[in-house]
């Protein structure tokens, strides 16, 4: 195992920002700490560099308990969100920086050098100064910096995240080629879903200091394990309702939503649909959910159309062609389906989630 | 892979000088030029014109009589005094005033706002009541000099006691130029030095000072500068005894009052020449450097 964090806490003044995280990461994978701001995912990184102490827990770099070295010796790179480059320094002479504390042989540093500028495809750039550079390649010579006294583990710190999102794109996927290249164990953190799914062979998906589901991509995506895993990642419908005689209905005429939950006869629920597993349909039998169509707005590739049904606003997506051919038409009633859901039970902490829901803009 | 590096070849942005804006005047009261003029008239009145007289007096009658006036004795002895003076305490102060620096930005200590303050303390304290405060502690009588009197340690009216006086009074020059700097930078850089395998002491020298060098240099001036410069606290202190504790300054002001003029305007040239100059290099270096 390369990275084993153990029951890890970390507390600043009253805010308990990491709350007993344990996760492992395997040799050569690329695995993301996934959350919102505050979730604890950089304060994480930053213990397994050893730049911050942690209050309790362990981290064991390759088998070794590193938790009480400094973070010159876990021989791990760290690339910072805004690159932290020397900006007194040319591009090769950041690059060779490690190197050159660490007394190597002046020819293997030009060498090294070299193969770098190679790699993050820099040439040329060898003599310019930070300042000269765009902000994509300020990042790309941070993490060529980073890799060059060959760490055991590389740690990226929402390294793209102030990048705008077209250059972020490419170099999320620049990332993830480079890491099918040279298989460097790494822990990346970042806030964006679409990068994590995007990058990842492995997610952590972090609320509140506290793990709340780890997974391949597609696990998190297509099978969330808590209700705040499922709206975090990728965009959900989020409905509260009550089931009442095995039925799933809202409002106070006890409405009755087109799915069966497995809970209790009796009880709150909160189901969760993705915009692209509804589906509409003019053909309106006795006892389906109906809407409004309200709102229909152009996509690109897609249409997103919005949904009133008794009170609630849900948003839909569908492809082009499919929704042209149709021909809908605002303030058209139509039947609800939805083609997929999860539903999670209403439970202590509820309120809490729906907070979270609320900060990300999923509830009013 | 190569076709998505490709596309990150951005070229660099930033430097272009077509993208800034030009501020515009027009709705100014009396026009840039009329501005331009008035600020640069003022400045002329208030600072050229006199730097200039004191050179049109210094040579007017030949570079001859400009240099016989500083060959005497005395001169002489206050000028080394005063660049002993200076040497040492730029050294100190450079050293104490990073530290102090170091201390306010980068550490957390109970009662930092209050100490934040007083470190500008010698800037709001007159330098002659500065003076006084040290005859008080130190002076024969006083509560360390005393002591230190015993030990036949002489503090006041020495050189011990004009070091003193003028590391007061520039104690906050190399601090408040740094603070700003060091907050600005950040501890990243330095994070990052760390997990590269730098000890402290390397991350120091080789990003920290760099990093800060732009701030150090115009502390370090403004440092020598008043060092060079300092009257008031170097007075009271030295008691002012020719060929002993006579300073440079305080060899103008001897010279002014004993109506010897030529020696009073020369010295005058020779103190205001090295902090311009000093001030000139600092500001090219800092432009060179800036560039990149």
């Amino acid at each position: 195992m390369a990275i084993a964090v153990s029951n890890l806490t970390k507390r600043f003044g009253d805010c308990l920002a990491v709350d007993d995280v344990s996760f492992l990461v395997e040799q050569g994978e690329l695995v993301t700490l996934l959350g919102p701001s505050g979730s604890g995912k950089s304060t994480i990184l930053r213990i397994i560099a050893g730049l911050e102490e942690p209050d309790a827990g362990t981290i064991y770099l390759y088998g070794n308990d590193v938790s009480s070295s400094p973070p010159q010796k876990r021989n791990v790179g760290f690339v910072f969100q805004n690159y932290a480059l020397f900006k007194h320094l040319t591009v090769q002479k950041n690059i060779a920086f490690g190197l050159e504390v660490q007394k190597r042989p002046k020819h293997k540093i030009q060498e090294r050098v070299k193969e770098l500028l190679h790699l993050v495809k820099l040439e040329g750039y060898e003599d310019r100064y930070p300042s000269q550079l765009s902000g994509g390649q300020r990042q790309r010579v941070a993490l060529a910096r980073s890799l060059a006294p060959e760490p055991k583990v590389l740690l990226l710190d929402e390294p793209f995240g102030a990048l705008d999102a077209k250059v972020r794109q490419n170099l999320a996927t620049w990332l993830r080629d480079l890491h099918r290249q040279i298989h460097i164990t790494s822990v990346f953190v970042t806030h964006d879903q679409d990068e994590a799914i995007e990058i990842s062979d492995e997610i952590v998906v972090l609320n509140r200091g506290k793990v709340e589901q780890i997974g391949k991509p597609e696990e998190i995506y297509d099978r969330p394990r808590t209700r705040f895993v499922a709206s975090f990642v990728g965009t959900a419908n989020v409905i509260e309702a009550t089931v009442r005689d095995g039925k799933v209905v809202i409002g106070n005429d006890g409405m009755q939503l087109p799915i069966r939950v497995g809970f209790p006869d009796h009880g709150e629920v909160v189901v969760l649909v993705r915009p692209e597993d509804i589906a509409i349909s003019r053909d309106v039998s006795h006892g389906d959910l109906t809407g409004t169509i309200t709102g229909v707005r152009y996509r690109g590739d897609v249409y997103e159309a919005t949904l009133e049904t008794f009170g609630l606003s849900i948003h839909m997506i569908q492809p082009k062609e499919g929704f042209l051919e149709q021909n809908w038409q605002l303030g058209e009633t139509v039947a609800i389906l939805f083609d997929r859901f999860k539903s999670f039970q209403a439970e202590e902490g509820h309120e809490a989630i729906r907070e979270r829901l609320r900060s990300l803009g999923y509830i009013e | 892979m190569g076709r998505n590096a490709q596309s990150l070849q951005i070229p660099a942005s930033g430097n272009n000088p077509t993208d800034r804006t030009r501020p515009s005047t027009r709705r100014l009261p009396f026009g840039r030029w009329g501005i331009t003029a008035g600020t640069l008239g003022w400045f002329l009145i208030l600072v050229l014109l006199p730097v200039g007289a004191l050179f049109e007096v210094a040579f007017r009658d030949g570079p001859g009589t400009f240099f016989s006036a500083l060959q005497g004795e005395a001169a002489r002895h206050a000028f080394i005094l005063t660049l002993v003076t200076t040497v040492l305490a730029v050294a100190i102060n450079t050293v104490m005033g990073i530290a102090l620096a170091i201390l306010l930005v980068r550490h957390k200590f109970p009662g930092k706002a209050l100490f934040d303050g007083i470190v500008d303390l010698p800037f709001a304290v007159s330098p002659v009541v500065a003076g006084f405060m040290f005859i008080v502690l130190y002076g024969p009588h006083g509560l360390l000099g005393r002591w230190f009197e015993s030990g036949g340690v002489k503090i006041i009216y020495a050189l011990p006691g004009i070091i003193i006086a003028t590391l007061f009074v520039t104690l906050p020059f190399v601090t408040r130029e740094v603070v700003p700097v060091l907050r600005e930078m950040g501890d990243e850089a330095e994070e990052a030095a760390f997990t590269l395998g730098a000890n402290s002491w390397q991350t120091f020298w080789k990003v920290t000072v760099p990093g800060i060098r732009w701030g150090l240099v115009y502390g370090v001036t403004l440092t020598v500068a008043r060092s060079l410069g300092e009257f008031g606290a170097v007075l009271v202190v030295s008691g002012n005894i020719i060929m002993r504790t006579q300073t440079a300054t305080l060899y103008v002001h001897q010279e002014f009052i004993d109506f010897n003029y030529h020696g009073a305007y020369s010295a005058s040239v020779v103190l205001g020449g090295i902090s311009f100059i000093l001030l000139l290099l600092s500001e090219y270096w800092k432009k060179r450097t800036k560039e990149i």
